[in-house]
């Protein structure tokens, strides 16, 4: 058969692959990405059906105005001092992100990952948990970890391998883990975690307890099928999980349309499962806390899992190995309408009057000097590259609880 | 005392396992009120509700993710993967995850979790309902593969699997589920309450895992061999008179080495048995351990009797699996090598 009699007599097939609306060289311009007012969103009861607020899953929850106010029924939970609190948290992460880029460029261990202009969704996501709760992150979720007393210090020999890195130079930098600190041990296989959340949950609901878990994942590792085992088990069970999709829109040079093509929302995929879907401004500390909290009280309160598509933009690289300006618009960052999550906040702050430019400035030099001495600190113990390391013979520890007759044979070989 | 089947077993241990750890929960596609395709959870439903024992949705990398989150949490969960045929779906969550977690986090997470799972052909399954997929386990660090042969067995190391601290590939071998099946598909089966090793207490018993049992002692060949392949040995041996000490590996990760390494040096002569392809299958492995270890001891070159490098065929399943003229042939063959 000739290919005009195909299909009807039509044409010919053809295969639709989506390449994202700017690449390099392009100007970018995102007028028709449709950004709805701040304080429009309304404020659902945290034991409502998914169905019923469905339309969450399409807008963007927004708090913080082009002024800088707080709007509108998510706004008012958090305390000035307690957006301080968070304002520094996210200083604290921009700082340590540049500091260990900078480490990595200077050939002080192999790689990073940076948050840049994401810095929001995790340090306001860890005030919505208790002591005892669990998140299950993605790599980019070091926000978590740096709005807890967890040392910054500790994160640093992590990054470097070095002699003091609690996990012994294991794994690559910025898996860290930390249980205490409510931190599951990252993986590096993407979308693992998604699903272990959600057990760990339902572990909680067994055994009685008040404990909830939350779960991360990035818009490109949606694809993965652990996301659908995800909501199927947490959606079944209706475990106690907030449920995270950080929409930054790139996954390495994959634009979130290879994930989704332009069909729906990330957080819709919640709605098949009956799973409440909140779609929230991944650049509004406000935002992300409301609807983090609103999440964490409903899966407290037994009434099952929330999903949250954070929606962001991811200002740097994906990592330190690879040049963003290869696939899209230098330009991009600052055209993406959102902005930036520091100056959104310190700018509420300043409109409220208990923050200045100079207080900003000062705050930021502080912590800068306190993510400088840490790193000095940390290097005191060794980097990547010239060590000192843990021992090599820790390298045959704890592959098991005990190590059997095979190892400790290959370790004798290895003569370490 | 009782006698008990495989199946039987395998259910008093958990039964038991239930009882003395309310962290012992167990969930997989039909084993709660239904009791599992092959019955092995009938029954625990009932006694320990459904938080404790559950169905789950037809989603393999789910059920063992799940459990790696339930494990981290402090719950034992000993999981159901119908058939092993289909655990690929949840292998990334063994091989990259639950493997690993221990070691990644330095102990900061563990994974006391067991993925049970039928195994082994013999029931006309087809090519999906017959796979020993256990090298895809040994290959992996941080997990322990166990694979029982009989009742006794099957009781003790399910229970020692469970209160292990490492995630355990626990694989039944299902054509010894009724009976010490020798691979003589065309002769009755002697059921498990004719067999010493279907006597089993009714309480709380371990048997330790990583140690071998020698089935039977020789002086000319060791068999190295494990599951349904014990029994098939075990015929080959009586119909050939060929003197053969008969190893039950029980455990292939961790291997119990000094075990094989004895009997090797003692006999000069191996002959290595499994149903699981041949190819990189984990003959190979022992292969290479008894290369490594008793080189200079042996007589004859060491020869593997395996399914072959094929899906498992249906309607050719007797000439796929390696029943007792195989092994009789190769133990014939490996004692006449100078």
């Amino acid at each position: 058969m000739s290919p005009d009699k195909l299909n009807g007599g039509d044409k010919a097939l053809s295969l639709y692959v989506p390449e994202p609306e700017f690449r390099p060289g392009d100007t970018p311009n995102f007028s028709d990405v449709p950004i709805p007012k701040a304080g429009a969103a309304p404020r659902p009861d945290i034991d409502v059906e998914a169905g019923d607020v469905r339309d969450l899953a399409y807008t963007i929850i927004r708090v913080l105005n082009r002024d800088g106010k707080a709007v509108g029924p998510w706004a008012g939970l958090l305390s000035d001092d307690q957006l301080k609190v968070g304002l520094e948290d996210m200083l604290r992460v921009r700082a340590f992100d540049a500091r260990m880029l900078m480490a990595q460029r200077q050939g002080k261990t192999s790689f990073y990952m940076q948050a840049l202009g994401e810095e929001a969704i995790a340090c306001a996501f860890q005030k919505a948990l208790q002591p005892g709760d669990m998140n299950f992150p993605t790599y980019r979720q070091q926000g978590l970890l740096l709005s807890t007393d967890y040392p910054v210090v500790d994160m640093m020999n992590q990054i470097y391998s070095n002699a003091a890195d609690p996990l012994l130079g294991r794994q690559l930098p910025i898996l860290y883990s930390s249980k205490e600190n409510g931190f599951f041990t990252v993986s590096g296989n993407l979308a693992t975690q998604f699903i272990q959340g959600v057990g760990w949950a339902m572990a909680s609901a067994i055994k009685g307890d008040t404990k909830i878990a939350a779960s991360w994942i990035g818009d490109g590792s949606t694809a993965e099928s652990d996301f659908h085992s995800a909501l199927v088990f947490a959606s079944t069970y209706r475990a106690p999980v907030v449920m995270n999709i950080v929409n930054n829109q790139w996954a390495i040079s994959t634009f979130q349309g290879i994930a989704r093509g332009k069909a729906a929302t990330f957080a819709s995929r919640g709605l098949g499962f009956g799973i409440p879907a909140l779609r929230v401004d991944g650049n509004d500390y406000l935002a992300v806390y409301a609807v983090s909290k609103w999440a964490v009280d409903r899966a407290r309160a037994g009434h099952g899992p929330t999903l949250i598509e954070h929606v962001t933009y991811r200002v740097g690289g994906h990592s330190t190995s690879d040049d963003p300006s290869v696939y899209r618009p230098k330009e991009e960052s600052s055209a993406w309408p959102l902005g930036d999550p520091i100056e959104r906040l310190k700018n509420h702050l300043i409109a409220n009057g208990v923050w200045s430019q100079a207080q900003h400035v000062q705050a930021r030099e502080r912590i800068e000097i306190d993510i400088a001495e840490a790193q000095k600190l940390a290097e005191k113990n060794g980097t990547l590259h010239d060590g000192p390391h843990s021992t090599p013979a820790s390298m045959f520890d704890d592959v098991y609880k005990e190590m059997p007759l095979h190892l400790r044979r290959q370790r004798q070989e290895a003569g370490v | 005392m009782a006698r008990m089947t495989m199946i039987q077993a395998i259910r008093s241990a958990m039964e038991n396992a239930m009882e003395r750890d309310d962290n012992v929960v167990v969930f997989g596609e039909d084993v709660g009120f239904f009791g599992g395709v092959f019955r092995c959870t009938q029954g625990l439903q009932e006694k320990f509700g459904p938080q404790r024992c559950f169905d789950s949705p037809i989603n393999e990398s789910g059920i063992v993710g799940a459990a790696v989150g339930m494990a981290a949490y402090g719950l034992r969960p000993c999981v159901e993967i119908q058939f092993a045929d289909y655990v690929y779906p949840g292998y990334d969550q063994i091989a990259s995850e639950a493997s690993r977690i221990r070691y990644r986090s330095r102990n900061d997470f563990t994974v006391p979790m067991v993925v049970r799972m039928p195994s082994g052909g013999g029931i006309f399954g087809g090519q999906t309902h017959s796979q020993s997929p256990e090298a895809l386990f040994a290959h992996i660090s941080g997990i322990k593969t166990v694979i029982p042969s009989n009742p006794y067995d099957a009781k003790g190391m399910l229970i020692a699997s469970i209160e292990d601290d490492d995630p355990v590939m626990f694989l039944e071998p299902k054509r010894l589920y009724n009976g010490p099946f020798d691979g003589h598909h065309d002769r009755p089966v002697t059921p498990w309450s004719k067999h010493e090793l279907g006597e089993v207490p009714d309480a709380h018993y371990t048997v330790p895992l990583g140690k071998a049992a020698v089935r039977r002692e020789g002086a000319d060949v060791t068999i190295l061999a494990y599951g349904t392949m014990v029994y098939v040995a075990e015929a080959a041996v009586k119909e050939t008179g060929i003197d053969a000490e008969i190893i039950d590996l029980r455990t292939i990760l961790p291997l119990d080495m000094e075990t094989i390494e004895a009997s090797v040096a003692k006999t000069g002569r191996c002959v290595i048995v499994h149903e699981a392809t041949k190819t990189c299958g984990f003959g190979a492995e022992l292969m290479a351990v008894v290369m490594e270890g008793c080189f200079y001891h042996l007589q004859a070159p060491v020869i593997r009797v395996t399914g072959y490098d094929t899906p498992y065929p249906h309607a050719h399943e007797w000439e796929y699996f390696p029943g007792p003229k195989r092994v009789g042939d190769a133990l014939r063959k490996v004692m006449e090598a100078a």
